[in-house]
Parts: structure tokens; sequence; C-alpha cells
């Protein structure tokens, strides 16, 4: 009992002796006293002196009680200021008018000395108690406030980052929750240098900024590399790889991927752990699930990670639907999940494309699903390529130091085909031509085409009318997959000249390799139509460079580009 | 004069309590209960009484004067209870009783003051 502080107790009763007597025996158990005559004193006293507790006589002159301990409830705001009533009142009306004025406990005449020191130091408790949880609660309230902020500034720093792509492309409708970050869903989407679109739907394992941590690491990695030219197989070991190194064996990342070529009417499509997502055909029929055959990102190590993806033909309007699990894992009251089922009958079922994410929506709300926040939807149209306009890549040199006069070879035997791309290098190395910059993206393309067609008609030995229909589309990239894990000889030889020509310059390009060659006029007299799907990119190669000509059989490829003076 | 008046309990417990201050608790009393009293004549409604009769039984009781203390719940009592004929009769035993009381205080002072 001897654990309480000191305490300034005011004690407002209007019998002197009475008063007398109450404040000596306050005193006597050690707290400081304030005594007021009437009700009137006792308010004005407490806005003074503000005492942790009051002894209130109920019936008073001038002011009585009941109406002192509304006024100084008031004044006392939040903070807890017991209030004791002073009182023979007996009747029950009396005590309930005490209780209801904001009296805390009563005190019954003839005092007790041992009575009041116990209900003081309980009255003491209970304020001090109160006052621990308002400080408490402020304290939360700072915590989360800090945290928000945090968020915010997260946020703002990550949108900077994430809006280096090109979510805003005509052809992208995506849906997501502002602070989808925190929930670790990610989308991204970036042009390649030749015009292709990379765009990745992910969802970190967790929950607020855990979750949010891994992405900037991984959107640096999905722009610079996609930025450069590299590949998804390159792109998605990179993340892999980088996420393995700095993540918590407990936190990976589920990821699609897609590479969309509008060009070559194809895309790529790698998924680690997500919901399937669908391709929607132009022509109808049943979606095509996108289905996870690999492990999130993150999970294995490099020399375990596979990075095959698998190819589809992708017409003109066809689409490509991708969804987070905040979609199919909604749950109905029942616990019941909204499902893979359901989703496919409103993807069937939806009449007006532009309205396919409202039907979805709608599908989720008729189910009657507990909404929550982290659903990620994103739909990708399939497009003429000169629909979309690549942003114009900017070069921070002036260009005055262009290296004019150069050549260089190289030859890529089959350990490197394998697994390096040899393009993004080269790419940077012809970047620094000043008067070819405004040509990158048909260099690109062509530099492309041309090692592809080396690499998978002449190396693998591939033939291309594999690729006549859907599946042996995805049968031809499949055994692509195949031989190239098998490959044990053969070669690709790259040489570039660079040459100064009347103010601006040429480059050849000439691709070697070591396949069988090809009938060079036979496949150029094909209808263009047929070309296009399976006849080895030949008539862009000729469309993007101003001369193109294949000589040893169609083994070695001769491709100029020229430029004029600079203004 | 009886003890009965007096509960000595009471007084020893306020002493103990009191210590130095117990003679000025003992003044005070008798002139709050001069203030008292003055109130239970001069008021001029039932509530006014009412509320005189209970301060007055609220002091009382504290400084150990049972049966003023007794006499003055009855008087709070009965003033709730119209009409108010024959009500003059517990005032004057209030009166009575507080004259037989105040003696005995100042007899109290008077040993303390000595003591």
């Amino acid at each position: 009992m001897v654990d309480h502080q000191p305490l300034t107790v005011l004690i407002a009763e209007d019998g002197a002796a009475d008063r007398l007597l109450l404040a000596r025996i306050v005193r006597n158990q050690g707290h400081a006293v304030l005594t007021a005559e009437n009700g009137e004193e006792a308010v004005a006293l407490f806005a003074e002196k503000r005492p942790q507790l009051v002894l209130l006589d109920a019936l008073m002159p001038v002011m009585d009680g009941f109406e002192a301990a509304r006024r100084i409830k008031k004044l006392a705001g939040e903070t807890m200021v017991p209030i004791i009533f002073l009182t023979s009142l007996t009747e029950e009306e009396g005590l309930v008018r005490c209780l209801e004025a904001g009296g805390d406990d009563f005190l019954a005449k003839p005092y007790s000395p041992v009575i009041l020191s116990a209900k003081i130091n309980a009255m003491d408790r209970l304020r001090r108690l109160h006052a621990t949880m308002l400080q408490q609660r402020d304290e939360i309230a700072r915590h989360h406030n800090h945290l928000l902020n945090e968020q915010r500034v997260a946020k703002a720093v990550f949108d900077q980052v994430a809006h280096a792509g090109c979510l805003s492309a005509p052809n992208i409708r995506y849906l997501q929750s502002p602070y989808a970050l925190f929930n670790g869903d990610l989308l991204l989407a970036a042009f390649t240098p030749t015009g292709e679109m990379h765009v990745l739907l992910g969802d970190f394992t967790g929950h607020g900024l855990p979750a949010a941590v891994g992405a900037m690491p991984l959107a640096e990695v999905f722009y610079g590399m996609t930025a450069k030219g590299y590949g998804l197989a390159e792109t998605l070991r990179e993340m892999n790889a980088k996420l393995k190194r700095i993540l918590p064996v407990d936190m990976f990342c589920c990821a699609l991927l897609l590479n969309l070529n509008f060009e070559r009417r194809m895309v790529e499509v790698w998924n680690g752990g997500m919901p399937d997502g669908y391709l929607l055909s132009a022509s109808g029929g049943e979606p095509l699930p996108l289905v996870s055959r690999h492990l999130p990102l993150g999970v294995l190590d490099s020399a375990q990670f596979d990075e095959q993806t698998e190819v589809w033909p992708l017409a003109p309007d066809d689409r490509l639907f991708l969804l987070s699990d905040g979609v199919v894992d909604t749950c109905d009251e029942h616990e019941q999940l909204f499902g893979v089922e359901r989703l496919k009958q409103a993807l069937v079922a939806n009449r007006q494309p532009e309205r396919l994410f409202e039907d979805v929506l709608q599908a989720l709300e008729r189910f009657g699903g507990q909404s929550r926040d982290d659903v990620s939807l994103l739909e990708i149209r399939a497009v003429a390529p000169q629909v979309l306009a690549p942003p114009p890549v900017v070069y921070s040199d002036s260009g005055e130091s262009s290296p004019l006069d150069w050549s260089l070879s190289f030859e890529f035997r089959a350990q490197t085909l394998k697994r390096f791309n040899p393009l993004p290098y080269l790419m940077q190395v012809l970047q620094e031509i000043h008067g070819l910059r405004i040509q990158s993206g048909a260099l690109h393309s062509v530099l492309n085409e041309l090692y592809s067609n080396a690499l998978e008609h002449g190396v693998l030995g591939l033939d291309s009318s594999l690729k006549r229909d859907a599946s042996g589309f995805a049968a031809y990239y499949q055994e692509r997959s195949r031989r190239l894990q098998g490959l044990q000889e053969g070669f690709i030889r790259l040489h570039l000249h660079v040459e100064p020509q009347e103010g601006g310059g040429r480059l050849i390009i000439e691709v070697e390799d070591s396949g069988k060659g090809f009938d060079v006029g036979r496949v150029l007299a094909r209808p263009l139509v047929e070309q296009r799907l399976c006849g080895r990119g030949l008539s862009l190669i000729r469309r993007l460079s101003r001369h193109a000509e294949w000589a040893d059989e169609g083994r070695r490829a001769r491709v100029e580009f020229a430029w004029e003076a600079l203004a | 004069m009886s003890d009965n008046h007096i509960d000595q309990k009471v007084l020893g417990e306020l002493q103990e309590v009191m210590e130095d201050d117990y003679l000025r608790l003992l003044e005070t009393f008798l002139e709050d209960s001069e203030l008292r009293l003055g109130e239970l004549h001069k008021a001029k409604s039932a509530d006014e009484l009412g509320h005189a009769a209970h301060s007055f039984k609220g002091s009382c009781g504290n400084m150990g004067a049972v049966v003023l203390a007794e006499l003055c719940r009855q008087l709070e009592d009965r003033v709730k209870q119209q009409p108010l004929y024959g009500i003059e009769d517990l005032i004057n035993q209030i009166d009575r009783e507080y004259d037989a009381v105040r003696q005995l205080y100042r007899d109290e002072c008077r040993r303390v003051s000595v003591g």
C-alpha cells in the first residue's frame, strides 16, 4: 500500500469541520490538498491547479457537486481525473445522479480514513492505467503515421522506377490497387530496342514493407536488361539470381513474364508460381491457359534455375489476360474460393472485349466474396507494331567522338551459343555510332533476325515450316530448346564493318553459320503471308535495311545500313 | 448527562487523526453547527429545510454526535412527507440535543487545552 506516489487532491465540501477533517485525513496519507467551499470554487481551483483526484460533496451552495463534476470532467478532457463523491445520500436516485455526472466512486459519511485511503489508491491505479493507455494509444498512432509516411515515400520512389516502363501503352489495360506494392504485387512493362514488349506481373511473398523491398531490384533488372535488348531468358536468369542473393530464404517472387513480338506475331511466356494467365484468341474459342511450369523467382540456385519459355502465335487483336491470386483466391462467406472455373466462365462469357475487367469484377461481386485489396488485372492486346511507338532512347553523349572506321569479327561456338546472347553487347558497340542511332530500332530487329536465323535454322537445323500452326509453333520452340541444350558443335561468325562515306557512313553486317544453308531463291519467291510466319523473316530484313543479300547457299547473310551526314 | 450523546470511540479516533488540530476541529464544528441550526430555523421551504438537515446530519455523523445525527436524519425524512404539521417538535428536539452536545464538546475543548 506504500507504492502510491503523492497526488494533489482537491476537496470540495461546504461544511467547515468536515472539510478540515477530510483535508487532514488526506494529508496524513501523504498527498497535497486543495480545498474549496462550493462547486464554483472547486471548478476554478481545478482549472488553475489541475489536481489528479477530486473529492466532491454532492450538495453544496452556489454550485452543487453534480454540476461541478460535469465541468471538471469536461476540463480534464482525455485525462482521467477520478471523482469520488462525498455523500450521505442513501436513496438510489441520488447515487445514480452522482454517477451520471461523472462520479467514479462514493465515500459515505462518517468518513473512515482506512476506506478513504483504499479508495484513493484504487482510483490512482485506475488513473495511471488510463494514462498509460492514452500514452500507448498516442504512441501507436505516431508509429502508424510514421509507417504510412514511410510507405508514401517508398511508393513515390518506387513509382519513379516503375514508371520508366510502358504501362501507358495504348494496348495495355490494367487494374491495381494504389498500394499494391505493399501487397507484394508488381506490374512492369517495357519495350525492347526492337519494339518487342516485355511484361511482368509479379507477386512477392508476404505483405507490407518486406513484400515491397524486393520489387525495386527486380524492377531495375527488368528495365535495365529489357532496354539493352536482352531476351526473357537472360533477364529471368538475372532476376532469379539477384533475388536469390538478396532475399531471405522464406521470401521469393511468383512471376509471369511475357515477351510480345508484334512484328513476328508471337508471344513468349514464362510462368513461375502465378495463377494461369490466358491467351484469348480474337477468333473466339477456349481461352488458352498460360500455366505455371516453374518455381518462383528467388527460390532456385542459378544452376538449377530453368528459364525455358513457351512460345505461342499471336494474331492481331488476340489478347493476353493476366491476374494475381487475389482474384481466384477470393473467398465467400463459406470459405469457398472463387476459383479458376468461375474465372474461365467469366472470360468465355465476355462479349465486349473492352468490358473484360468489368465482367470479371462483376463475377467476383456476384460470387459474394470478401473483396481483397490485392487484386491485379492486366490485359494486353496484340496490335500492329506501328501502333506502338517505343519512346526514343535518350543518349547522354554528344556523339562528337563517334568511332567511324573500324571492323570486328566474332566467332561464337557451341558452348557460348547455349547460354550467351551477344546481341545486346554488339548493339551497345553500334550505339556509339551517332549516325546510326535513329535507325537503332531497325538495326536491332535486323540483327535479331539474322542471329536467330543463323542459330535456329543454321546451327540447330530447325525447319521453319513447323511454325505453320499454333501447336507446331509451340513444338518448334520446344525442339529449339532441346537441340540447343544438346548442342556440341557449330558456330556463328559475326563481322561488323564500319566506314565513313561522303559525310555519313555505312555499316556492313555479315552473319555466317555452320548449318546446311537454304534455297534463298525459293524462300524469297514465296507469298508474303507465308513468309511472315515461317519465312525466316527475310522480308523484314530486306524491308528494314538498305541492302541485303545471301551467299554461300544461304549460309552467309550480308546486310548494309547507311547514314547521311548529321545536321 | 450521559455519554450516549457522543460516541467516545469516534472522538478518540478524531483526536488521533487530527493531532494538534483536534481543538481547532472541535471549535470549527461548534461554529459550523451554529450556522447549520440558523439555516434550519430560517428555512423557507421544505427543500431548504431538508438540505440543511442533510448537511448537519453529515457533519454530526463525522463528529460522533450520534443522537443529533439521528434526529437530523429523521427531519430529512420527515420533510419529504407533506404536510409538515408537527415538524417544529422535531426541530425543537434538535435544538435541545444540540444544547446538550455543545456542552460536551466545550468540556472536551477544555480538557484538550488543559491537557
